[in-house]
């Protein structure tokens, strides 16, 4: 700071060179232009700044002094982080949100080609499809499966194959069903958007070379969406991932389940709860960190 | 017999009639220039030939083949996208805009047919490739990212990338026209090198220049329909038709 003031001039008062000759002495008719090395410069100050970030801290300080006078015991915390309950309910829960987004993915395209087929008829019904399953409540599709067994005692197909309803759809079953479906609707979307970006002339280039269209959607067409589709889809599993926690209504040992059922014995729900959190969020970075490596991957050829 | 053969060409957008019935002959080993203004139907008539398109009447025959049907028993049956892939794979085509994969590098690029198309070994399509882009005067760019590349130099690779097929036709459609004047030369050199080692060449341009040393015969589109057709010194230089004329004034 210093030497950004000539000796016996005062610092307040100065002003930004672009001002003019009112900062002192120093501005000269002659240096205007002269290079401007004779000049006072004086940074922008951005009190603003200073301010908001104390504001920001005290906030912060404050929180952080009540949470840690709180009635919590934070010792506790780590015992439920590793409890064996709330392990079974981790693993769970990233199997059932691993399975539904999958299961979504795979649904997701299909959709999206038949939205973008020649045939009338299939492009009416991806439309339908998406309409229905993005529309309703997830809560209420994982309820409607669980329950399928009221309206649907067995479930057979074609005969080949009979078996009791609430045997079949289990609690994961019913979640899977439910969070997936739901899922694959959005996905979808997100796969036609994909699909739409790609320049049509990648498709007849790839024609040009004899390839059949299935080979041109999986070479040609797909890497290249693979840009579009990705942020959102990892935008969607963090979701799936907290999404889980629905399961827990209909009885499916996830993380919050995991949770309560510990917190039943020992009361101390709080603790048990910021465990569970404390898995989410690690869940959830680990899904970040995985999306920043497939985008880099799939970025590849682009001019940054 | 011509190794290119069509008869009465005719296609429609909506209730525009775009071509209006082409015939045209291009024996193996000649090339031939499509000349004319802009809206004439040279591009739609390019797309015909490899069934980009498919053409409302008249027919296409390339190597013997009905271009988009297969014949069995005294008809003709239309093929599917499949099976018109397959018909294509003789047929190499250069745009105007390249159409690069940006995902692969040149060499991937070139090597992305033989490999996922004819089903060659890796290893094999690899060094194939390299040895094409070599021909095309980018051996030391095989490993670059179209992004990486100048417009010339996404051509060649574009023109390596159709001739790794090993095609009996090239299909040009005005492949300078995206270039700046300075990268225009390369391009037209690797095709005139192209021709000189005898390929069959349906060319779409402008480059009068290229046309007069290079085609076997030039053709003059106007409106959908062949106007006039002949040797370039003929066509070019001493034109019959009145229209030719204007427009040869207008390019040269
Ligand atoms: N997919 C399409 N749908 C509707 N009209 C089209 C389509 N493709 C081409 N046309 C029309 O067909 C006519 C011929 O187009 P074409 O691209 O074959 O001309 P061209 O001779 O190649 O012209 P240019 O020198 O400008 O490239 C034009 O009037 C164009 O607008
Ligand atoms: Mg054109």
């Amino acid at each position: 700071m210093a030497g950004e003031h000539r000796p016996g001039e005062p610092a307040v008062g100065e002003r930004p060179v672009g001002d003019g000759p009112v900062g002192g002495p120093a501005v000269s008719e002659g240096a205007v232009g002269a290079g401007g090395d004779e000049l006072v410069v004086v940074p922008l100050r951005h009190w603003g700044r200073w301010v908001g970030g104390a504001v920001i801290l005290a906030v912060l300080g404050a929180l952080g002094w009540a949470l840690a006078d709180a009635k919590i015991d934070y010792a506790a915390v780590p015992g439920f982080f590793t409890h064996d309950i709330m392990l079974r309910g981790l693993v769970n829960t990233v199997l059932l949100a691993l399975a539904a987004q999958a299961g979504a993915i795979v649904l997701g395209v299909l959709i999206a080609l038949l939205r973008r087929s020649a045939n009338p008829v299939a492009r009416w019904f991806a439309a339908g499809y998406v309409w229905l399953f993005r529309g309703l409540p997830v809560l209420l599709q994982i309820l409607l499966w669980f329950n399928l067994a009221l309206v649907f005692e067995n479930i057979s197909v074609f005969g080949l194959f009979e078996e009791k309803t609430n045997v079949l759809v289990t609690a994961f079953v019913a979640a899977l069903l439910g969070l997936g479906l739901n899922e694959s609707a959005y996905m979808a979307e997100i796969v036609r958007a994909g699909l739409n970006s790609v320049d049509h002339g990648q498709v007849e280039a790839a024609k040009a070379i004899g390839m059949t269209p299935a080979t041109t959607l999986r070479r040609v067409v797909l890497p290249q969406a693979m840009r579009v589709i990705i942020p959102p889809t990892g935008n969607n599993f963090i979701n799936m991932l907290k999404g889980t926690s629905m399961a827990s209504v209909i009885g499916f040992l996830e993380l919050i389940h995991a949770a309560n059922n510990i917190a039943s014995r020992n009361l101390q729900i709080m603790e048990t709860l910021l465990a569970a959190a404390a898995w989410y969020m690690v869940v959830v970075s680990v899904a970040s960190v995985g999306q920043h490596f497939l985008e880099r991957h799939y970025g590849k050829g682009v001019a940054r | 017999m011509s190794l290119v053969r069509s008869v009465g060409v005719r296609k429609s957008f909506g209730s525009v009639e775009v071509l209006r019935g082409i015939d045209l002959s291009v024996e193996a080993g000649q090339v031939v220039c499509l000349l004319g203004p802009s809206g004439a139907g040279k591009s739609t008539f390019l797309r015909c030939v490899n069934h980009l398109e498919t053409i409302d009447a008249g027919r296409i025959w390339v190597d013997g083949q009905a271009v988009g049907f297969t014949s069995r028993g005294g008809k003709l049956f239309e093929l599917r996208e499949r099976e018109v892939a397959r018909q294509r794979r003789g047929i190499g085509m250069v745009f105007q805009r390249f159409n690069l994969f940006p995902h692969r590098t040149a060499v991937e690029n070139v090597a992305e047919g033989p490999v996922h198309v004819l089903r060659t070994p890796r290893r094999t399509a690899l060094d194939e490739a390299r040895a094409l882009l070599d021909r095309v005067g980018l051996a030391d760019k095989a490993d670059s990212y179209p992004h990486q590349l100048s417009g010339g130099q996404q051509q060649r690779v574009a023109i390596a990338r159709a001739l790794a097929m090993k095609p009996k036709l090239m299909l040009f459609d005005e492949p300078t026209s995206a270039l700046d004047p300075e990268l225009v030369g390369e391009v037209l050199d690797v095709m005139a090198d192209l021709a000189r080692d005898g390929m069959t060449m349906i060319v779409v341009t402008h480059e009068i220049g290229f046309a007069r040393q290079v085609a076997d015969s030039v053709v003059f589109l106007v409106d959908g329909a062949v106007v006039e057709t002949g040797p370039p010194d003929q066509v070019l230089d001493n034109p019959r038709q009145q229209r030719t004329q204007q427009f040869l004034a207008k390019v040269l």
